[in-house]
């Protein structure tokens, strides 16, 4: 992962939480494929009826596109359920941008390698009015730089992210690789408390 | 500088810190259950590795079960198949599971403190956001996602950063009626849904010292309700008498050796919080919640706010909140009417809560608009029910005793709550669709529940005593 540039997908809800981005009743799967197609279920479709969808759900709506999730603040509290981070993936999002992001959820999508950028309020409130002025206005994310850009308009900010997650997600490691090789370190601190 | 309860733990279970990264934490006990371990074990089979610490492990299903007649086969094929996947991964890499039928089965945060499994001073992990429950007990303990699952089988650590820490300070005399799920919901209706992500929180004062073990895990387990990644509470005389005597707690000379090493477990009195909250126990009522999330709860006295009074910017997300509901901005809360009473989940479903009810009700019958499930956090819990003669206090009043799993409080198994009822639950999310798609949750205490099952509608339970 390097470069993003993408429209969006603008989510305008605060406290997003995971039971809205996958409800329980979608958990019972055994495997990491195919939680995309129930993500938001129940605010995308009237009635729990795929037929029946609801037409103002940004992704119903044929204006927004792309793979940039952009949601209010406190995205993703609630249950830990990987789930949520697995369906947003599966339905092509790579990048999540909030104001404001719950803390297991945020390790849950570095850990799939879906990159949440967060942003301060007012660069939130930026990038909603200039996807309402024109819907195909495309943000560019650069995760070696750490910025976030909305192109139309050229305004632009830098984030956060974790060094050792940084690398991670543009080298394709992930945090299994780095604990299985220090296994001998873990035996010996195992046998060192068991000393004490 | 003095040390918290928090970093004394921690600092004994970092096997290494990456510079400018996390640090390797080693995990003591790992809680597994059927909806958030398959995929991890299918990456143990990928990978070709063992589970490096099976005994560090425990196993039980409770999301997907039924709390009817759990001797027959799960009617739900998905929900069986989740189950059945359990026993096989258990069985395959030699996981000890308290599966249905076995005396110890439960929901996970009932079970472990139940049986002693958690201990002071531990490191405890579980692919679920309750985890925090087991913080009561001084621990460090917190939920994870599956590849955390995955990482915790494959090498018993994790790679975490070191949080903020929160300490709150509830102090003074609690009301009578307030039980300590009305001290957490006031607690977060005060900070918001999202007011302590990225703390730990730990909780003190006089107030809290005065709870039972089942009080202090009801406040400990709504922590990620407010965003903390969990909250614990130094161990005292109250927790050992807890432990003193539980299946895997230890004993002889361990429980000394043991008791001596859990008495040094507190906050020195110099010890440094990023922030620190105090509150008076006297200005507690017993709580509702309004809306839907954990933050949106009230006095039971208080009226659902006016939208005049909340922020320009989020009254919209306010009142689309309150239209999810039914509520209008400005109703009293008191003598809303409710459709379910469910007196059950990992927040509130242990004896004590279940004693509390049943005192209540006894010698009262259910209101005719209410349907009423008590479901018992655990085998044990429900055996204890019925040895005490509870499940009869509850037969009389019309109310029904079911058998123990996370049952209504998440709209995964069979108990959901229909569309547009309104359901008073003692569980800990009142999430859109969380018990069930456009079911209306409300959240309180079980005593308050209980006023809600033999009036019909919200009440104050003040006026009961």
């Amino acid at each position: 992962m390097q470069q993003i540039k993408s429209r969006t997908v603008p989510v305008r809800m605060e406290n997003i939480d995971t039971d809205q981005i996958i409800p329980a009743r979608f958990l019972k799967a055994t495997s990491r494929e195919g939680f995309g197609k129930n993500l938001f279920r129940d605010w995308r479709y009237e009635n729990d009826d795929e037929n029946s969808p609801k037409a103002d759900f940004p992704l119903n709506d044929p204006r927004w596109s792309g793979t940039i999730l952009v949601a209010g603040k406190n995205f993703g509290c609630g249950s830990s359920r990987e789930h949520a981070a697995w369906a947003i993936k599966d339905a092509g999002f790579e990048v999540v941008v909030s104001s404001f992001f719950a803390d297991i959820f945020r390790n849950n999508a570095l850990n799939n390698f879906l990159l949440p950028v967060q942003v301060s309020e007012t660069f939130l409130q930026q990038i909603f009015e200039a996807v309402d002025a024109d819907p195909a206005t495309e943000l560019s994310v650069d995760l070696p730089a750490q910025t976030i850009t909305i192109a139309t308009t050229g305004v632009s900010e830098s984030f956060d992210i974790n060094p050792y997650k940084k690398t991670c997600l543009i080298n394709g490691y992930d945090d299994i690789d780095y604990l299985i090789n220090m296994m001998p370190e873990i035996e010996s601190f195992e046998a060192d408390r068991a000393a004490v | 500088m003095g040390k918290t309860l928090f970093d004394k733990i921690w600092e004994s279970h970092v096997v290494k810190t990456i510079e400018g990264g996390p640090s390797v934490l080693y995990i003591d006990r790992h809680f597994i259950h059927e909806v958030t371990s398959p995929q991890a074990f299918n990456g143990l089979r990928k990978r070709g590795m063992p589970v490096f610490r099976p005994q560090q492990v425990v196993a039980t299903a409770d999301h997907n079960v039924p709390t009817l007649n759990q001797e027959l086969p799960i009617r739900e094929e998905l929900s069986r198949k989740q189950v059945e996947m359990l026993v096989k991964n258990c069985a395959e890499f030699g996981i000890e599971l308290y599966g249905l039928g076995h005396p110890y089965q439960g929901i996970v945060h009932v079970i472990g403190p139940e049986l002693g499994v958690t201990q002071p001073g531990m490191t405890i992990v579980c692919g679920d956001s309750h985890t925090s429950t087991h913080g009561a007990f001084g621990t460090i303990a917190f939920g994870i996602g599956t590849s955390e699952v995955e990482m915790v089988l494959t090498t018993q650590c994790l790679l975490q950063s070191r949080p903020k820490l929160m300490r709150i300070n509830v102090d003074g005399q609690l009301n009578p009626g307030v039980l300590s799920k009305d001290i957490i919901l006031y607690i977060i209706s005060l900070l918001s849904a999202s007011g302590a992500t990225g703390y730990f929180v730990e909780y003190a004062g006089s107030a809290i010292r005065s709870l039972s073990m089942e009080g202090r895990m009801t406040i400990c387990n709504m922590s990620i309700e407010m965003g903390a990644r969990g909250g614990l509470i130094a161990p005292d005389e109250t927790t050992f008498d807890y432990m003193k005597g539980r299946q895997f707690a230890p004993a002889g000379e361990t429980w000394e050796k043991s008791l001596a090493y859990w008495k040094t477990l507190y906050s020195d009195n110099d010890a440094v919080f990023d922030v620190e909250i105090n509150i008076n126990a006297a200005d507690i009522e017993p709580m509702v919640t309004y809306g839907t999330n954990p933050g949106m709860g009230i006095g039971v006295s208080r009226n659902v706010p006016d939208q005049s009074s909340i922020p320009e910017n989020e009254r919209g997300n306010y009142m689309k909140a309150l239209q999810y509901m039914g509520l209008k901005d400005g109703q009293p809360i008191k003598g809303q009417a409710v459709d379910y009473v469910f007196i059950g989940s990992c927040t509130n479903s242990r004896i004590e809560d279940l004693r509390l009810v049943a005192d209540f009700v006894r010698g009262k019958q259910k209101a005719d608009n209410v349907e009423v499930w008590i479901v018992p956090g655990s085998k044990q819990v429900e055996q204890a029910a019925r040895a005490e003669g509870l499940d009869q206090i509850f037969e009389a009043a019309g109310f029904m005793l079911r058998q123990p799993g996370c049952s209504a409080c998440l709209g995964m198994n069979e108990d959901k709550i229909p569309a547009g009822k309104y359901c008073i639950s003692t569980s800990n999310r009142n999430f859109e669709g969380r018990q069930g798609p456009n079911a209306r949750t409300l959240l309180a205490s079980p005593l308050t529940a209980a006023v809600a099952a033999v009036t019909g509608h919200v009440g104050d339970v003040r006026e009961f005593i």
